[in-house]
């Protein structure tokens, strides 16, 4: 199957999976104990029956259940993923005001721990039983171990009393009035902590994962061949062994899209970024549903969309996979 | 010059080791001694072995597994692991030149262009992510300062000597679109590529469909023909010796055991290990009319090199064993039939120490 | 001998080259040769007496220091050390190191708890898949992929919020996020194991899948199961504490996380009472995955022919 026709099916295949999403979400909702009309009357400071029986009616929350449900997905085709009675705004709006802080700092930690792990995974499998391979292990223990918020919160401390050099809350000064290139920078100076907090997790892991994959990658025949016409030794490292290496890693890579944003939602709570983790939290509190399910379902559709991407790369590593 | 003079002057140049050097070999090797470090002994892999192959010529290196025939391809290479393996002592020398004492970026400049390997395993031996014209034309830039297009069109006409059809088509496959046999061509083409002094293949057929390894050694033998190139054929099959080699080297628990011309060595086996080899190869003329020979095999399994005690280390699976075989190891030695043999079968004082033991039944 | 030989990523083909390699493993029974093999391992050794420690530190505690955890002692933010309070007092004033002892207890229990759970369901979807193939593993499998899409933290973040925040919502909702990885793992080695020669012997010999995949399979497949589920116990620990940390768990329950969730405010002014309990995770965390390195050592079957 050629290249596209795959990547066509993936997309199809990513489609339902949203939709499926977009039931669980529905489900759940009626499933918690109370539901719209309850949070609306307790907005409202109180109402009786007759009122909450009107504003079920109004929002169709009588109908059967099939029929809730249809509406709920055509909604959603058209972008319309409810209201926010807490922050009285289209949950639409909310979420694409915080999705790129977010992306930015998913993708970003993402960046550093794939490139990160993956040269201190090779540098360690140079020489295996050598005093950095053992120190790039114990790093990728310390980071499997540490819980991400002691991380950063540790990281805050010591940014704080003993080098102040990187801002520890916010994404922006919003004082600063400059040309968009201060702002920008402003931007990534305030990134650096949550970018490497997020980061140290998933660096233990590329590490300890492309070590292995090297060393495994470094006993096979073809690499015994690669010597065998002359290759030089560096040139059987990075041309011959990490192409066939990097496939693990980026499969790996690729599952983990969920658990970074997973991690990113702690992360953005300890250092005030405001996306949507932090916004999921604010809601979470603040038992304002419709806000929970489009942050839920957003973050599938990053999730599946980076699957997609990753799925791509994977394909254009290795011609041997062809599908599946 | 007759095979036997060969091996009498190699005997004498690493006996006497006079100054003069023969220049009718362009590989010798003489008292090669390999050993292993495991977690609790050093183990020796390769014990005082020797040989000298000619231009031209081909040597059959012949073993059950694990008897050391891989690790004389390897130590020729410089590629032996290591650690845990070591080149204890002993010289290999490429012509004139000593190749055991060159630096590794030395080696590597004779790897691929002076001395080429081919592998048992023609399905993981080719790089997947590459195609098989990028992995040919490699090694010619490697070695040749040629631009990358010429470089595989040199790719191409390799796939064209292998006989590989449609070589243009090939040269953008991947490994995993040919199948075992193609893929063991593509291995002889890179081998070739650099026109080596000196190809050795490892057991080159052993993962291939018989009808497909009957083609690989005439492939071999067609290309030997044409490019003069020296073969150390590594194999257990005694058949494919027959087939394709000129002298033949019987190796067990890393020693050579029997040494001699193919011819001679056939026919007149001294060594009960070489005897056991031979007997263990089917007879396929016998018609269903004539009683078929059953299938002998040799008892037992190669000893663990770990405990290799202070005698033979075959006596523990010779029928002609005796006293003498377990206490002492024999040394290689011209024995009656004129050639190298390591057994005190056919030492000089056998008869005393031996006297029922008749040569040659086992 | 083919059938054995299926590949798996911790099997290899048996040695062909003429390496002389040693057999040194000859005599011991593989059960004592998988405790020598991870008794020998210091690392694992070091993980599991760290981990015992941990445990009495929090289990025999209330007996040597029987402080209530909840009773405000002292002024707020006495430091380590003053005022006789080996680990300060918190924002509340409450004595910490008796908060210790109490939340590691919980900490520790709902790690195992929600790791059973995931271990169950995922066991039972991995095997079902494994075991009968074609449309139901299909099927499961679709399912599987459905739960890794939804980042965990967050579904779980929503399943605590709507069914509100109890010892046992959380419980349940960190289980029924992390099983996917378990699933997995059975699933592969059921795929393998289901091909081997003594499993079409019990079929042949018409014995009923429930028999097949509980007696003949499943515990032919347990040794990737089992470092999985030690690993799901780390990461369980790790997930309670992130809910806490955030404001989601029981309030009347103390664990680690809670105490660096309603310290955290203060960190500035009082970073022990958030360091400490970080410390106390990362070395049970720590503990745990060093046992599941020496675990994942001693029964892999590759490693333990290379000694």
């Amino acid at each position: 199957m050629s290249f596209w026709r795959v990547t066509a099916k993936r997309i199809g295949y990513g489609f339902l999976l949203l939709m499926s999403v977009l039931v669980l979400n529905f489900v759940l909702m009626s499933l918690a104990p109370g539901d719209i009309a309850d949070t609306i009357a307790g907005e409202m400071g109180g109402a009786d029956e007759q009122m909450l029986a009107e504003i079920r009616e109004t929002y169709g929350l009588d109908q059967p259940f099939h029929v809730q449900l249809w509406r709920y997905l055509s909604r959603v085709f058209v972008l319309d993923l409810g209201f926010s009675y807490f922050y009285n705004t289209p949950v639409t709006t909310l979420i694409l005001e915080k999705l790129p802080a977010t992306l930015l700092l998913v993708f970003s930690a993402q960046i550093v721990a794939i490139i990160s792990g993956v040269v201190l995974g090779v540098m360690a499998a140079k020489k295996p039983n050598g005093l950095f391979s053992l120190s790039v292990t114990l790093i990728a223990l310390f980071g499997f171990a540490a819980p991400v918020f002691w991380t950063g919160i540790l990281l805050i401390i010591l940014f704080v009393s003993i080098f102040p050099l990187f801002p520890i809350g916010g994404i922006m000064d919003v004082t600063l009035a400059g040309s968009w290139w201060e702002h920008t920078l402003d931007v990534l100076h305030h990134l650096m902590l949550p970018m490497i907090t997020l980061a140290s997790i998933f660096v233990a892991l590329y590490s300890r994962l492309a070590r292995a994959s090297m060393l495994e990658v470094l006993g096979a025949d073809y690499i015994r061949t690669a010597r065998a016409k002359g290759v030089p030794e560096r040139s059987v490292m990075y041309r011959h062994a990490l192409r066939n290496a990097l496939a693990p890693v980026v499969t790996v890579a690729g599952l983990q899209f969920s658990a970074v944003i997973s991690g990113a939602v702690v992360v953005e709570t300890v250092f005030s970024w405001p996306g949507l983790g932090s916004l999921a939290l604010h809601s979470i509190l603040a038992r304002d549903t419709p806000t929970i399910m489009g942050i839920l379902f957003c973050s599938a559709l990053v999730v599946v969309v980076f699957n997609i991407l990753t799925d791509m790369t994977l394909r254009l590593l290795d011609p041997r996979i062809k599908s599946g | 010059m007759g095979e036997t003079d060969k091996l009498t002057q190699s005997s004498q140049k690493t006996e006497a080791n006079t100054a003069k050097v023969d220049h009718n070999f362009i590989l010798s090797i003489a008292n090669l001694v390999v050993e292993f470090k495991t977690r609790t002994d050093t183990v020796r892999v390769l014990d005082h072995v020797s040989f000298d192959i000619s231009k031209g010529e081909t040597l059959g290196i012949v073993g059950e597994s694990g008897c050391g025939k891989s690790m004389t391809a390897l130590s020729i290479m410089g590629l032996i692991p290591s650690p845990p393996g070591r080149l204890v002592s002993g010289s290999i020398k490429l012509g004139e030149k000593e190749i055991t004492s060159l630096s590794a970026e030395q080696m590597r400049h004779i790897r691929g262009s002076e001395i080429s390997m081919i592998f048992q395993e023609p399905m993981s031996s080719l790089n997947p992510v590459f195609t098989v014209g990028e992995q040919i034309a490699e090694a010619v830039r490697l070695h040749e300062k040629v631009s990358s297009k010429a470089a595989m069109s040199r790719a191409i006409e390799m796939l064209k000597a292998v006989d590989i059809p449609e070589p243009e088509v090939r040269a953008k496959a991947y490994p995993h679109e040919l199948s075992g046999g193609m893929r063991q061509r593509v291995m002889i083409a890179i081998g070739l590529a650099c026109r080596p002094r000196i190809l050795i293949a490892d057991e080159p057929t052993t993962a291939l469909d018989a009808t497909v390894q009957a083609q690989i050694f005439d492939l071999l033998g067609d290309l030997q023909r044409e490019t003069d190139t020296a073969i150390v054929l590594i194999t257990h099959d005694m058949g494919a010796i027959a087939e394709l080699a000129d002298n033949v080297a019987v190796m067990y628990a890393g020693r050579i055991v029997e040494q001699g011309p193919v011819e001679v060595i056939l026919s007149n086996p001294q060594h009960p290990y070489t005897q056991g080899l031979i007997e263990c190869v089917p007879h396929l003329e016998a018609s269903p009319s004539t009683e078929r020979k059953p299938l002998i095999e040799i008892p037992g399994v190669v000893p663990s090199l770990s405990d290799l005690g202070a005698g033979c280390a075959f006596a523990p699976r010779c029928a002609n064993c005796f006293g003498h075989c377990l206490t002492n190891k024999p040394s290689l030695e011209r024995g009656t039939s004129g050639h190298l043999v390591a057994c005190h079968l056919y030492t000089e004082d056998h008869v005393n120490v031996h006297p029922t033991a008749s040569p040659g039944t086992v | 001998m083919s059938n054995l030989d299926t590949p798996t990523p911790n099997s290899s083909p048996p040695s062909t080259t003429d390496q002389g390699e040693v057999d040194s493993t000859k005599t011991l029974s593989p059960m004592k040769e998988m405790a020598f093999m991870f008794l020998r391992n210091y690392e694992a050794m070091f993980g599991l007496i760290l981990l015992l420690g941990i445990a009495a530190f929090t289990f025999l505690g209330p007996l040597l220091y029987p402080t209530d955890p909840f009773e405000m002692v002292w002024a707020p933010f006495t430091y380590p050390g003053e005022e006789g309070f080996l680990f300060g007092t918190d924002y509340l004033g409450r004595d910490l190191l008796a908060e210790m002892i109490a939340g590691g207890r919980v900490s520790i229990a709902i790690g195992l708890s929600a790791a059973a759970i995931s271990v169950v369901i995922g066991v039972f979807v991995g095997a079902l898949a494994g075991y009968y193939g074609g449309i139901v593993e299909e099927a499961l499998m679709r399912f599987t992929e459905f739960f890794q899409v939804l980042p965990t933290l967050l579904f779980s973040m929503v399943i605590v919020a709507l069914f509100g925040a109890s010892l046992w919502t959380v419980t349940f909702a960190i289980g029924i996020v992390s099983w996917p990885a378990v699933a997995r793992v059975t699933r592969s080695e059921f795929l393998r194991i289901r091909e081997l020669e003594y499993v079409t012997a019990a079929r042949s010999s018409s014995a009923r899948d429930g028999y097949l995949i509980f007696r003949v399979i499943l515990p032919n497949a347990l040794p990737p199961i089992i470092v999985q589920a030690n690993l799901m116990v780390g990461s369980a620990i790790l997930f309670e504490a992130a809910l806490s940390f955030l404001g989601l768990s029981d309030p009347n329950v103390m664990s680690w996380g809670q105490i660096i969730g309603s310290n955290r405010t203060y960190i500035l002014d009082a970073g022990f009472a958030v360091a400490i309990p970080g410390f106390a995770i990362f070395l049970t965390v720590l503990s745990i995955s060093l046992i599941g390195d020496g675990l994942n050592d001693a029964l892999n079957p590759k490693l333990r022919q290379r000694g």
